[in-house]
């Protein structure tokens, strides 16, 4: 049961982290990042139906159709026109993205459930009576090196350090002479890059579908605002924590209320402690 | 100011549409007309049309009081929809007037409002979005699984027109002329009020809040109203919706409806008066007229929505304004 919930919250990390990222470079609210997740699995299937590759092939082709679309054009077609009128029109924006993401599939690609082939066993393990299933396990894996490999881009290496200066200050960024606009670029493609990768892990469990984004993105930003808006341990620790009090409110308490638990955490969160559980104040949301 | 000779035409052209009173005036007679001769050559299902354009106008006018004037985002527009629906059917169909509904419905959501605005004095933009976005899912869900109430997912039918003064609306014109005489009334109503120091607060309130509460303006007390304004009028919205389609049920006023409705303020131009009767007219009548792109119709929207926004973020009431003002050039150069 843990695991179960740690499994979804590793889904719902990866999101929210890319969805902080997104924030904290760019100030883009992302209200498509539910549908983001849901698209890349489509490519994948896109790919294998009509361009006939395997799998594997196809997993890469769908990675690299995920950095072009969501990453790259979400940039420069959408988030850049728009967001010099600022962060409301982004998000109204972005929300018209996300019913033409959800239409365009169900329009061009299927409107009922796909399955979508898993990547590994998909088998249970038995450990001295606890059954274990090995989906969640790889999930885990997968998430945890994820963030651990994010983490050591944005803290270890030149790069992820000019990243982070963006962040906090375009301004004295540029004047220390860091391409901010390059930097900027790179925060979408990590988004893209993790979403594709929580699509790959989330599909072969609730199928592809077109609606599956809905869910997935308000989760992610209330783990993002629950765990603290600025800070990626923040969503990491939001992500986790929903993903558990999901699976065992949906086993213990109700499973009619199951889709208010985030809710009620985010006012909760909000009403009490608006930067977060683990953020700092942030004086520029004003 | 004299006009010089060989451009006078030009002159009287420009005055015409921007002498700004002349114009709105020119504009509302011309609607009125056009809203009150329509149905006359209409099926019943332009009728409908109509009607429902009418009662998505009045919710959207909410929206604009809390969103375009008072600046405060809000996703929960069509939760008071629901609410003011579900309490108009429950109550007429145990045989209580409409007008019990009414009153009870705007009072019901002018509370629920207020209470809502709550968090909007702690968080800003983004924050309030989610905020509400929560309740209206919240709200989606209790109408769904409390079937004691109301009756779940089945819903509830057979909800019946009202009889004013021995007026029966049964038929769908005379519900028509119904909903626009509530329309008229909400307008009024909400002209006025934005015209009175309320108004003129809400406004404040969007366009600097340090500089309002340094006024003397209370702050605090203006958002609540422009939250508890906005959803009694939501509510408003819902009481004719019910009698008017006859059955509702849940998944009528989910997410899907709330961004419609922001979309409608977007479109038309948020912050100004006229912006929601022609937001809300593109988009209930855009799906019939794209009929023939059948599915397409939603991502034809969602592309115009974002092609709007980058060119134009105060929609088409704003893109109005921008040719309006430089028509009268256009004309010189050409002569």
């Amino acid at each position: 049961m843990l695991l179960a919930g740690l499994a979804t919250g590793g889904i719902y990390t990866l999101v929210a982290i890319g969805f902080v990222l997104l924030w904290q470079t760019s100030q883009t609210i992302n209200f498509a990042q539910g549908e983001f997740v849901m698209l890349p699995a489509f490519f994948v299937l896109a790919a294998m139906k009509f361009g006939g590759l395997s799998f594997a092939a196809a997993m890469g082709v769908g990675l690299a159709v995920s950095l072009l679309v969501l990453g790259l054009l979400f940039k420069r077609l959408v988030v850049d026109p728009v967001i010099r009128h600022g962060v409301l029109p982004l998000v109204i924006s972005t929300i018209a993205l996300a019913i033409l993401m959800k239409e365009g599939v169900k329009e061009f690609y299927a409107a009922d459930a796909q399955p979508f082939p898993a990547a590994w066993a998909t088998s249970n393990l038995q450990f001295g009576g606890a059954v274990v299933s090995v989906q969640n396990l790889v999930i885990i894996a997968v998430a945890v090196l994820a963030v651990a490999a994010l983490q050591y881009f944005l803290g270890g290496t030149r790069t992820g350090r000019r990243m982070q200066a963006t962040a906090q200050n375009p301004l004295l960024a540029r004047v220390l002479g860091i391409p901010v606009g390059r930097m900027v670029l790179y925060t979408f493609l990590i988004n893209a890059g993790l979403v594709a990768l929580a699509s790959f892990l989330v599909s072969p469990i609730y199928l592809a579908k077109f609606t599956n984004g809905e869910t997935l993105g308000l989760v992610a930003f209330v783990a993002a605002i629950v765990g603290g808006f600025n800070q990626v341990r923040g969503a990491i620790a939001g992500g986790l924590l929903l993903g558990v009090a999901d699976n065992f409110v949906a086993a213990y308490l109700s499973a009619q209320y199951r889709a208010a638990i985030p809710l009620f955490l985010l006012i909760a969160v909000i009403m009490l402690r608006p930067q977060g559980l683990f953020g700092r104040l942030e004086e520029r949301t004003v | 100011m004299k006009p010089k000779s060989g451009t006078d035409h030009v002159f009287l052209f420009s005055w015409l549409i921007r002498g700004k009173r002349g114009l709105s005036l020119i504009c509302l007679l011309l609607a009125v007309v056009l809203l009150v001769a329509a149905p006359f050559g209409l099926k019943p299902y332009g009728i409908y049309l109509l009607s429902l354009w009418a009662v998505m106008t009045i919710a959207a006018i909410g929206l604009n009081l809390t969103l375009g004037y008072a600046g405060q985002i809000s996703l929960a527009q069509a939760s008071f929809v629901g609410i003011g629906a579900y309490t108009a059917a429950l109550l007429t169909t145990q045989g209580w007037p409409l007008g019990a509904a009414f009153a009870l419905a705007a009072l019901l959501c002018f509370v629920i409002g207020w209470l809502l605005g709550y968090p909007a004095l702690r968080v800003a933009h983004h924050y309030l979005a989610f905020v509400t976005l929560a309740f209206a899912t919240l709200v989606y869900l209790i109408l769904r699984n409390e079937e004691w109430l109301t009756r779940g997912v089945y819903g509830i039918s057979g909800i019946p027109r009202p009889t004013l003064l021995g007026w029966s609306t049964k038929a769908p014109l005379d519900f028509y002329f119904f909903c626009l005489g509530v329309l008229a009334l909400a307008a009024a109503a909400a002209w006025w009020l934005l015209r009175s120091p309320w108004g003129r607060a809400f406004t404040a309130l969007r366009e600097n809040p340090i500089r309002a509460s340094s006024l003397g303006i209370d702050t605090r007390r203006y958002t609540l109203m422009a939250f508890a304004i906005g959803s009694a009028l939501g509510g408003i919205a819902g009481v004719l919706y019910a009698p008017l389609v006859q059955f509702i049920e849940p998944t009528a006023f989910t997410l899907g409806l709330s961004f419609n409705l922001l979309l409608m303020v977007i479109v038309g131009g948020a912050g100004r008066f006229a912006g929601p009767f022609l937001g809300a007219a593109v988009s209930v009548l855009l799906p019939e007229w794209l009929r023939f792109s059948e599915g397409l119709y939603l991502m034809i929207y969602a592309v115009f929505v974002m092609v709007l926004l980058a060119f134009c973020p105060s929609g088409l009431l704003g893109l109005a304004e921008r040719l309006r003002d430089s028509w009268p050039r256009f004309f010189k150069s050409a002569t």
